[in-house]
C-alpha cells in the first residue's frame, strides 16, 4: 500500500475550481515531484494535504489512516511536515530554537517543570539541544546555531525550514519550491541535501518545483497540474517528454 | 565549582541576562533599605516604594502578552482590578478567622492570582480569536466593564451569610449587626495592611522568575513561535489556542498579584478611572513600549523611571509635565534612533574595550 493515497480530491473557492479530481499514490521512500505552470493549483494541493484548506470532496489517506479534513496540527502529528514557498521561519528565535520548536511534540516536560526548572526540564532540554544540533549538522547550520533566524542568508533559511520540518519526525515531507531564488550552485547543493535526507531519514518526499534541472535530476515520479486538473502522471522521463506537458509549459 | 559556574555563565547568554535582571532588583532593594535605615528617604519616596513594585510587576506581566505573545492588550488594569478586589474581599472576611498576617496574605495572593487568571481564561477564549486592533478594543472594553461592575457591587455579611446587591447598601436587607464589605463606589474600606516593600520586592522576584523561566522553556518557545509566524507554528504541530491562552492567563494572573499588592497597601480600595481605568492600562503599556517590547528588564527600568520622574519633578511644579514629556521623547530617541544605537554600541565597545564593533547594528 502506498504511503500517501489521494482520491478525487477537489476544492472550489466560490465559482473557481482550484483543484479538481486530483489523484496521487506515493510509495514509501519515493521522491515525487508536483509541477505545473503558475496558478495551476500546486500550493493549493499542499494546503489541502496539510489541512490549511478543507477539501470540498475527496479522501486523503496517510499510511492507511484517513486524514481528510483534519486540523493542521493533527495532520502534522499524523506525519506530514512541510516547508513554505515564501519562507516562514520564527524570525526572532535563534536557529537552534527554530528546530526545537519542531521537536515540541516529541520531547516533552510540563509547564510547571519548565518554570520551576525541575530535573525533568534539564534532562529534556539537554536532549533537545543534542537532537537540534544533530539536525543542524546535517544541513551544515551547526555553526550558526545561536544566530537569529532572520539574520541567516536566504539559502540557509530554506535549509533551516527543512530542518525544522524534519524535527517533527514526519513520514512524508512536503517541499514547496525549495530551490526558489537559489543560484545554480546552491540548487546543486540542495539536490544533494534532498537526496541525503531521503537516504538517511528514510523519508518520502513530495516537492513542488519550477527548476527543471532539479526536477529531472532528483524526482522519480511526476504529476503535472494545469488549471487545477491533472495533465499527466508517471515516471519523470516519460512525463517530461509528453507532448501535452510540453504544450502546457511552452505553448504550441 | 566556581569556575564551572563561570564557564557555564559565559556559554549561556540567557542565564547571564536573567541573573543581571535579578541582581538589579536585589541591589535596588538593598540600596533602598540602606537609605531608609539612614533616614535619607523622604516620606514621599517611602510611599512610592510599594507602588513601584506594583507597576514593575504589571509591566513585566503585560510584556508577556505584548512582547512574548505579540498581542496588544489594553485591559491589563481590569485583571489587576479583579485581583485587588477578590483578595481584599478575602482578607476583609478572614481578618478575624486568620489572625496571622503572613498566612492570610499568602492566601490572598493565591486567590487574587487565581481569580485574575480565571478571568484571563474566560476573556481569552473568545477574545484571542481576534487579532491586532480588534483584540485591543475588546480588552479595553473588558477593563472598563470590570471597573464599572465593581463600582455598583454591594456585598455584606451577617449571621445569615452573604448578601448581594447592585443598587445600594440598604437593599442588602441585613440584620442589625451585619457588616458591609464592598460598598459600591466607596469600595472596600479597612483592608488589613499586609503588604510592604519587602513583600513587593519578593513578589516582583517571583514574577520575574515565572516569566523569565517560562520564556526560556519549551512552552515559551511555542508562544514566541506563534508570535513570529502562526501558520508555521501550526504546521509543526503547535496548539495555537492552548499556548495563546496559557500566555494570556499567566499574564492576567500576575497582573492580579500586582492588584493584591496594591489593595493591601492602601486603606480604602475603590475602582477609579485613575487606578483601574484605561489610563492605567495605557500607562502600563507605555512602560512596556518604552522599556522595549519583549525586553523584561527594560519594563522594570521604564516602570521605575516613569513613576519616579513625575514625583521627583514635583518641585518644578509648572514645568513638571513639560519636562516629563521631553524626557519621554529623549528616552525614546535614546532607545530607538539609529544614530543613538550606534553611539551606544560604540560606548559599550569602549567600556569593554574588546574587538572593534564590526556591525553597526541591524538598522544600518
Amino acid at each position: 500500500m502506498a504511503l500517501l493515497e489521494v482520491r478525487n480530491l477537489g476544492i472550489s473557492f466560490g465559482g473557481l475550481r482550484a483543484v479538481d479530481d486530483f489523484n496521487i499514490n506515493i510509495e514509501k521512500g519515493c521522491l515525487y515531484g508536483l509541477i505545473g505552470p503558475n496558478g495551476a493549483g500546486k500550493t493549493t494541493v499542499f494546503n489541502l494535504l496539510t489541512g490549511v484548506y478543507k477539501p470540498s470532496e475527496g479522501i486523503i489517506t496517510l499510511d492507511g489512516k484517513d486524514i481528510t479534513g483534519k486540523k493542521t496540527i493533527d495532520i502534522n502529528r499524523a506525519g506530514i511536515a512541510r516547508t513554505f514557498q515564501n519562507i516562514r521561519l520564527f524570525k526572532e528565535l535563534t536557529v537552534a530554537e527554530n528546530v526545537k520548536v519542531g521537536l515540541h511534540n516529541h520531547m516533552k516536560y510540563s509547564t510547571l517543570e519548565g518554570i520551576l526548572r525541575l530535573p525533568g526540564y534539564r534532562a529534556v532540554e539537554k536532549q533537545m539541544q543534542e537532537r537540534a544540533m544533530e539536525l543542524l549538522k546535517v544541513f551544515d547550520l551547526d555553526q550558526e546555531a545561536d544566530v537569529l533566524a532572520s539574520n541567516l542568508p536566504y539559502g540557509k533559511q530554506r535549509k533551516l525550514e527543512i530542518a525544522r520540518a524534519l524535527a517533527t519526525k514526519p513520514k512524508l515531507l512536503l517541499l514547496d519550491e525549495p530551490a526558489a531564488g537559489m543560484n545554480p550552485n546552491e540548487t546543486q547543493e540542495l539536490m544533494d541535501t534532498i537526496r541525503f535526507v531521503r537516504e538517511n531519514f528514510d523519508m518520502t518526499i513530495l516537492l513542488i518545483e519550477h527548476d527543471m534541472r532539479l526536477v529531472s535530476g532528483i524526482c522519480e515520479e511526476l504529476t503535472v497540474l494545469n488549471f487545477g486538473r491533472m495533465l499527466c502522471q508517471g515516471k519523470t522521463a516519460e512525463v517530461l517528454n509528453n507532448p501535452e506537458v510540453i504544450k502546457a509549459y511552452l505553448g504550441e | 565549582m566556581k569556575t564551572a559556574f563561570m564557564t557555564k555563565l559565559r556559554s549561556n547568554k540567557a542565564l547571564k541576562s536573567n541573573l543581571i535582571t535579578f541582581g538589579m532588583v536585589i541591589i535596588a532593594y538593598i540600596l533602598m533599605e540602606i537609605l531608609m535605615a539612614a533616614g535619607v528617604l523622604s516620606n514621599l519616596l517611602k510611599g512610592l516604594l510599594v507602588p513601584l513594585c506594583v507597576y514593575a510587576i504589571l509591566a513585566v506581566s503585560l510584556n508577556l502578552t505584548v512582547g512574548i505573545l505579540g498581542e496588544l492588550s489594553l485591559g491589563h488594569a481590569g485583571f489587576m482590578c479583579v485581583g485587588a478586589f477578590s483578595s481584599a474581599f478575602f482578607s476583609k472576611c478572614m481578618q478575624e478567622a486568620i489572625p496571622i498576617a503572613g498566612v492570610r496574605f499568602t492566601l490572598a495572593i493565591l486567590i487574587g492570582a487565581l481569580c485574575a487568571g480565571l478571568f484571563g481564561i474566560l476573556i481569552g477564549i473568545p477574545v484571542l480569536r481576534l487579532k491586532g486592533d480588534y483584540l485591543a478594543i475588546v480588552t479595553l472594553a473588558f477593563g472598563e466593564i470590570i471597573k464599572n461592575l465593581v463600582n455598583i457591587l454591594y456585598i455584606g455579611i451577617d449571621e445569615n451569610g452573604f448578601h448581594f446587591s447592585t443598587k445600594s447598601s440598604l437593599e442588602l436587607n441585613m440584620s442589625e449587626n451585619g457588616k458591609i464589605i464592598i460598598q459600591g463606589a466607596q469600595g472596600i474600606t479597612g483592608t488589613p495592611n499586609d503588604s510592604g516593600f519587602t513583600v513587593g520586592i519578593l513578589l516582583l522576584l517571583i514574577t520575574l522568575f515565572i516569566v523569565l523561566n517560562l520564556i526560556h522553556s519549551r512552552d515559551g518557545r511555542a508562544i514566541m513561535a506563534i508570535r513570529d509566524n502562526t501558520i508555521a507554528a501550526e504546521s509543526v504541530g503547535i496548539n495555537i489556542t492552548k499556548y495563546k491562552l496559557m500566555a494570556f492567563s499567566i499574564s492576567a494572573a500576575l497582573a492580579g498579584v500586582a492588584g493584591v499588592l496594591y489593595a493591601h497597601n492602601i486603606s480604602t480600595l475603590t475602582a477609579l478611572p485613575k487606578n483601574f481605568g484605561y489610563n492605567m492600562s495605557i500607562m502600563i503599556l507605555v512602560f512596556v513600549v518604552l522599556g522595549g517590547v519583549g525586553n523584561i528588564r527594560g519594563s522594570i527600568i521604564a516602570a521605575v523611571i516613569l513613576t519616579l520622574l513625575p514625583e521627583l519633578l514635583r518641585g518644578l511644579n509648572d514645568y513638571r509635565m513639560l519636562i516629563y514629556a521631553v524626557v519621554l521623547i529623549a528616552m525614546m530617541l535614546f532607545n530607538w534612533a539609529p544614530s543613538c544605537i550606534r553611539w551606544r554600541e560604540k560606548m559599550t565597545y569602549w567600556l569593554k574595550s574588546k574587538k572593534p564593533v564590526k556591525n553597526s547594528g541591524k538598522e544600518a
